[in-house]
């Protein structure tokens, strides 16, 4: 499998004296959904600039399909796009205008320049908007129009600094459609994000990085498995007097109100199983939720084993 | 990059600068040609009339070169200070640099709108200077050579500007209180000869005065400066700025953390 980006014992100090990164190395492989979480000031956006060179490194090596940053600038950084935190487009430009001229930066002729802003304003739900002036827009609407501009030279590694921060739940989830959908065409992509619902969602590999060190390297499904016990809420259409005694080892449950139970399921245990028991009891229930995000519940264990050592 | 994508990069920078102050014509075009209007009216038709001749010439044929070049130094430093600074400012210089642009070829489109800016100003100013002088150029080569140049030069000085500014009120120091003087002091209203031969001396260390009297060697055939000596000076000073430009993008001087 080829390797999309390859980041080597990379430093950054910066001029301040702040020590942003303290030696990260990682690999993301071609084709992957790559998570890269962290607290806020981990490093997730300092690691982020420096593969695209906006921040310089203090030391290390990053390359960008097998290639090095450094000796081939252009191939690198034709490979790469990118989707910053906060917007970087000028305000006053035309929507259609800003994907143009990113075209034109990576040298597309004007006429494909054009035919790729239409093809990536039109996915994103922006085409209607081509004409306006891109301050007009809502904060989601700028927020996908930096990934419209971001894929305008159509790259095979797209990094994408937090892209639905701020954004409605209805159109974080068409966001996550959509970059599913480049995904499966091929493009790999990295994400950063404090929706840890959405890395679960999306991402089929995770970094968490904190304090400047990779704390975390693995696969969703290898990390999800590491959690103990999943709490459950389950919510019942008549109402529960008593806690029901179910015949069930490793499973505990209690009453938050008079028609919902807080089921806490150990790792192993069958979930359809406290349903039968449930069922047997005389409690038919009507729906069932995550009490809190299985991602979640992990990240904070990390970081807090990263912060006790 | 292959030269085709290094062209067409190039131009979408230079549409892209063109575009910007084409846009907000009303702050960028206007008002040059409003005060330099003014210094017509006032300085070469009223006050004008009564000073007489100056170097062998009619006041206003004598200040129209020196005026068309300080409206081209003026907005082409202004243009590219402004420009870049603004997108230093708002982070927009990230799309450029995120990109396989080469230094260079940045550079030159940056430098390129700013002698656009420059040449459009000095345009209108030399159409407005037809109301008040029979302009006729007598060297044509040197006088576009001329304004082409001292556009590069001034293009140049702003981008350096630019680089090292942190604030807005970093853009305008430089413009207030070295360029305008300089213009002022560089033979624009005046001839050097009306000057004291220590003072003549102390204008021979201001680039802009060989800049501005070569500009009126091309069009009225007259200077206070010897124009091999003027070419000189205008290639030093872009080869020097240039390649201090290229350094100061290379190690991403205030535009890279």
């Amino acid at each position: 499998m080829t390797v999309a980006i390859s980041i080597k014992d990379l430093h950054k100090t910066y001029a301040n004296g702040f020590e942003a990164l303290k030696g990260i190395s990682l690999e993301v492989e071609q084709g992957d959904f790559f998570a890269l979480l962290g607290p806020n000031g981990a490093g997730k956006s300092t690691t982020i600039g420096v593969i695209s060179t906006l921040v310089k490194r203090s030391s290390g090596e990053v390359e960008v399909f097998g290639k090095n940053v450094d000796t081939h600038v252009y191939e690198t950084k034709l490979d790469l796009g990118v989707v910053p935190q906060e917007v970087n487009f000028n305000q006053f430009e035309k929507v259609q205008d800003i994907v143009i001229t990113q075209a034109g930066y990576y040298g597309l002729p004007r006429d494909l320049a054009k035919e790729r802003a239409e093809k990536y304003l039109r996915k994103l739900g922006l085409w209607d908007k081509r004409n306006d002036r891109s301050r007009s827009l809502s904060g989601g609407m700028k927020r996908r129009l930096m990934i419209a501009r971001a894929l305008a030279h159509e790259p095979r590694l797209l990094i994408l600094d937090e892209p639905t921060a701020g954004v409605d739940i209805e159109l974080r989830r068409s966001m996550w459609q959509f970059l599913k959908e480049i995904n499966a065409n091929g493009t790999t992509i990295i994400l950063t994000t404090h929706y840890l619902e959405e890395a679960e969602q999306l991402c089929r590999n995770i970094a968490i990085i904190d304090e400047g060190l990779i704390i975390e390297n693995t696969s969703m499904k290898s990390l999800l498995a590491e959690l103990d016990s999943q709490t459950f809420i389950l919510d019942s259409s008549s109402a529960i007097n008593t806690v029901p005694k179910l015949n069930l080892e490793n499973v505990c449950m209690r009453l938050t109100d008079d028609k919902s139970l807080e089921v806490t399921v150990s790792h192993g245990r069958n979930i359809n199983e406290v349903f039968t028991e449930l069922d047997k009891s005389g409690i038919s229930i009507s729906s069932l939720r995550n009490k809190s995000n299985r991602l979640e519940q992990l990240f904070l264990s990390r970081l807090s084993e990263n912060g006790a050592k | 990059m292959f030269a085709n994508h290094k062209y067409i990069a190039f131009e979408t920078i230079v549409i892209k600068e063109v575009r910007r102050f084409s846009r907000i014509w009303l702050q960028t075009l206007v008002p040059p040609a409003i005060t330099i209007g003014l210094y017509f009216v006032i300085f070469g038709n009223l006050v004008g009339r009564r000073i007489g001749d100056m170097g062998g010439f009619q006041y206003m044929e004598f200040i129209v070169p020196g005026l068309i070049m300080m409206s081209v130094i003026q907005n082409s430093y202004s243009n590219v200070v402004s420009s870049f600074f603004s997108q230093k400012f708002q982070k927009t210089i990230e799309e450029l640099l995120v990109a396989p642009v080469p230094n260079y070829v940045i550079l030159s489109g940056v430098i390129v709108g700013g002698m656009a800016r420059g040449l459009a100003v000095g345009a209108i100013v030399t159409a407005m200077s037809l109301f008040f002088a029979d302009l006729s150029i007598e060297y044509p080569l040197i006088t576009i050579l001329t304004i082409l140049l001292t556009s590069i030069v001034f293009s140049l000085m702003g981008f350096i500007n630019a680089v090292f500014a942190n604030s807005f009120d970093d853009i305008s120091i430089i413009p207030t209180f070295v360029l305008t003087p300089l213009i002022y002091l560089g033979g624009v209203f005046y001839s050097v000869q009306l000057l004291p031969s220590f003072w003549q001396i102390i204008s021979g260390l201001n680039p802009i005065f060989y800049m501005v009297n070569t500009f009126r060697y091309g069009i009225l055939g007259s200077s206070d400066v010897d124009v091999y000596w003027a070419f000189l000076i205008l290639g030093v000073f872009i080869i020097t700025l240039y390649s201090s430009c290229i350094w100061l993008l290379r190690h991403g001087k205030g535009i890279r953390s």
